[in-house]
């Protein structure tokens, strides 16, 4: 059974006492929460996803609510909390539901050692993946937005989940976080896109998140090969330009993007050294979103 | 409810009791492992006695995990010694490792699955400005700036302002005694170096003797205030006791090195509630070796209240209020024990101070 089955007020019951479990990606995420933004960012981008029963096993048991002071009566705020640990200070109401967002991203990077976990962008096409690192600012995001609205299938808009078993990378197809322009560009982009839980004034500025298609949903558990790196970079005036790159230095940066690499030690130098074997690597100054997209349909298997 | 982390530590291991018998509920046990800082400890116990394929397959992932932390941990820790051994041997300064460093190097029991950040050395009073000069050389910088806070810990505490590397943002904490000097227990610290293990790293470095460890442990539990990790620590000396007893050592010998150092009262509270939380095996003659220092039945009663809720794990789920209300007042207890009042007063009104004109966050 799929969120947006469950009918209004059973959901409001079971996020509001003992949590809505939800299956996202290889995690099953138990959350519980009365603060209404929370409740509105599930409805709005999570319907599609799976809901897990009771009896399951939950990965991550996590709560958004009101901290435990003045502030729950003037210029409220929210917390974000996991088994007892609150990994952020609180932030006002209206960013609670981005709180989630960031709160699983914290849960997963710092819980989920099964996998080397890179702060890239990752889509698929044909079974074959294209893993896109970058800095915030890149523009990861926004190409990331645009290949997905032009076909090529979500694996995660935030964090790569390179299997240590077998190699291969695993979808977690979380709604895509867009900042200030990106919002309007990936509208004008494409009418299929649906942006909602809009916020301004975040520490990133405007937040929006677009919700995830179906067809990448019915999949979520395929996973794909990883044969591409690319490094992109939004730069005014380029001319999109793919620039293959030092296999020595594409090891350097994504050991950089890796949230997980001194954790795992050896283990994690060896994963990153199979992918940049395997994969191609290319550093990529971008321009305009239609010819990155041309550029990039063009890639054969 | 059952709290299934208590019962993992009561029993597990003991004459055998396999995990199968203990876990009844696996995902309640990562909870309240997780929320008191034992996931890996639990995963290395169930490592240690080849359990981890009895463990279903998604909870073995978390420890398994969690076992991948403390690995990294270990590492990291190693790379610090040594570059803290090589700044103090290269100044003559000899230490002493303390509490989860100590417990590494020292392969004892306390170091299964003992995952922490901050390193902690003791070294001696007289050479406790080389040291600092030397570490600062090196890229060790105190970590405040405060006027008000360098003064208060080099004139009231038994440390000074915890040292941070410049690079890798890693904390030391250089200490001279293991209790603040203004605190009612006054252990020599002369007589801690009377009684050290040598450490394979370099000569100038040290452990504790295990007995001294333990007491150590017992006093930073039960008269430093703070209970966040204290159900983590009290199986940190459930852990120590086992080993001493399978080390056959004396109990009279201990007794008496407490009794020599002032510290027979934190002996006495970690053999009584390790004994009534974890099943401790204790001997009957520790109790009764330790009759003398026992308080009376009334504060007996409100201690085993307070300590009792105040070393529970912390819960997600059904969390009693007497867990908050005793470790408020084991904190408060612990600073009237520390300081006397005029030191006291002023010092918790200027934090009150700072903390509500948002100059101090923590």
């Amino acid at each position: 059974m799929r969120l947006s089955e469950l009918n209004k007020s059973n959901f409001t019951r079971c996020i509001s006492s003992d949590g809505l479990g939800l299956k996202i990606g290889p995690f099953t995420v138990c959350l519980k929460s009365s603060v209404p933004s929370v409740a509105e960012h599930l409805i709005g981008l999570y319907g599609g996803f799976k809901l897990v029963s009771k009896d399951e096993f939950i990965d991550f048991q996590v709560s958004i609510g009101f901290p435990n002071n003045l502030r729950r009566f003037i210029y409220q705020q929210a917390i974000f909390s996991f088994d007892n640990y609150y990994p952020f200070l609180p932030l006002p109401l209206p960013q609670a539901g981005a709180m989630f967002e960031w709160g699983l991203n914290w849960c997963v990077a710092n819980q989920s050692h099964q996998y080397l976990i890179i702060h890239a962008a990752v889509v698929e096409r044909d079974g074959y993946a294209i893993i896109l690192p970058g800095v915030p600012g890149s523009g990861k995001s926004t190409l990331c937005a645009a290949l997905v609205c032009s076909g090529w299938r979500l694996l995660s808009d935030e964090m790569t989940l390179l299997s240590l078993v077998n190699g291969r990378i695993y979808p977690i197809p979380r709604p895509i976080s867009l900042k200030n322009q990106s919002i309007d560009i990936i509208k004008n982009f494409s009418d299929k896109a649906v942006i909602t839980s809009i916020v301004p004034n975040t520490i990133k500025g405007t937040l929006g998140h677009m919700r995830t298609f179906e067809k990448c949903l019915s999949c979520i558990d395929i996973p794909a090969i990883p044969s591409r790196i690319i490094f992109p970079r939004y730069t005014l005036g380029s001319n999109n330009l793919l620039k293959p790159i030092n296999k020595h230095h594409a090891f350097m940066k994504v050991a950089e993007n890796s949230f997980n690499f001194n954790v795992l030690g050896a283990v994690g130098f060896n994963a990153i050294k199979k992918l940049i074997v395997d994969c191609d690597v290319y550093e990529f100054e971008y321009h305009s979103l239609r010819e990155a997209i041309m550029l990039f349909e063009q890639f054969g298997l | 409810m059952r709290c299934e982390i208590i019962e993992f530590f009561r029993y597990y291991g003991k004459d055998g009791t396999s995990c199968e018998v203990i876990v009844k509920d696996w995902g309640g046990l990562i909870r309240q492992a997780r929320g008191a800082n034992l996931l890996a400890r639990i995963a290395y116990l169930l490592k240690e006695r080849d359990e981890f394929y009895l463990v279903p397959e998604k909870p073995r992932l978390h420890l398994s995990n969690a076992l991948k932390i403390f690995e990294a941990n270990i590492r990291s820790v190693n790379w610090e010694l040594k570059d803290i051994t090589n700044v103090l041997n290269d100044a003559g300064v000899p230490f002493v490792l303390l509490k989860g460093a100590a417990y590494i190097v020292s392969s004892c029991a306390a170091a299964k699955g003992r995952v922490f950040g901050d390193i902690d050395i003791l070294v001696s009073k007289d050479l406790i400005d080389k040291a600092e000069v030397a570490l600062v050389h090196n890229g060790w910088i105190t970590s405040s700036l405060d006027a008000y806070e360098q003064k208060y810990y080099r004139t009231w505490m038994h440390e000074i302002p915890p040292l941070r590397n410049l690079k890798r943002q890693s904390v030391l904490d250089v200490h001279h005694t293991i209790i603040p000097p203004t605190s009612i227990l006054k252990p020599d610290a002369k007589k801690l170096w009377h009684n050290l293990n040598a450490v394979n790293l370099k000569e100038t470095c040290y452990t504790l003797s295990l007995m001294d460890m333990i007491l150590h442990s017992a006093t930073h539990l039960f008269y430093g205030g703070e209970f966040e990790n204290g159900f983590r620590d009290l199986t940190d000396l459930d852990m120590l006791f086992n080993q001493f007893d399978e080390q056959h050592e004396c109990w009279e010998t201990f007794v008496g090195r407490a009794r020599e150092l002032q510290l027979e009262l934190p002996l006495y509270y970690a053999v009584r509630y390790t004994n009534k939380m974890l099943y401790t095996p204790i001997p009957d003659k520790v109790f009764m070796m330790l009759k003398s220092y026992e308080p009376n039945y009334l504060m007996r009663k409100i201690y085993d209240f307070l300590y009792l809720n105040a070393l529970m794990p912390n819960h997600t789920s059904d969390e009693s209020i007497y867990i908050g209300v005793s470790r408020w007042m084991l904190y408060v207890r612990s600073h009237w024990l520390k300081m006397p009042l005029y030191l006291l007063v002023p010092h918790l009104s200027r934090k009150a101070w700072m903390r509500l004109t948002g100059k101090e966050t923590h």
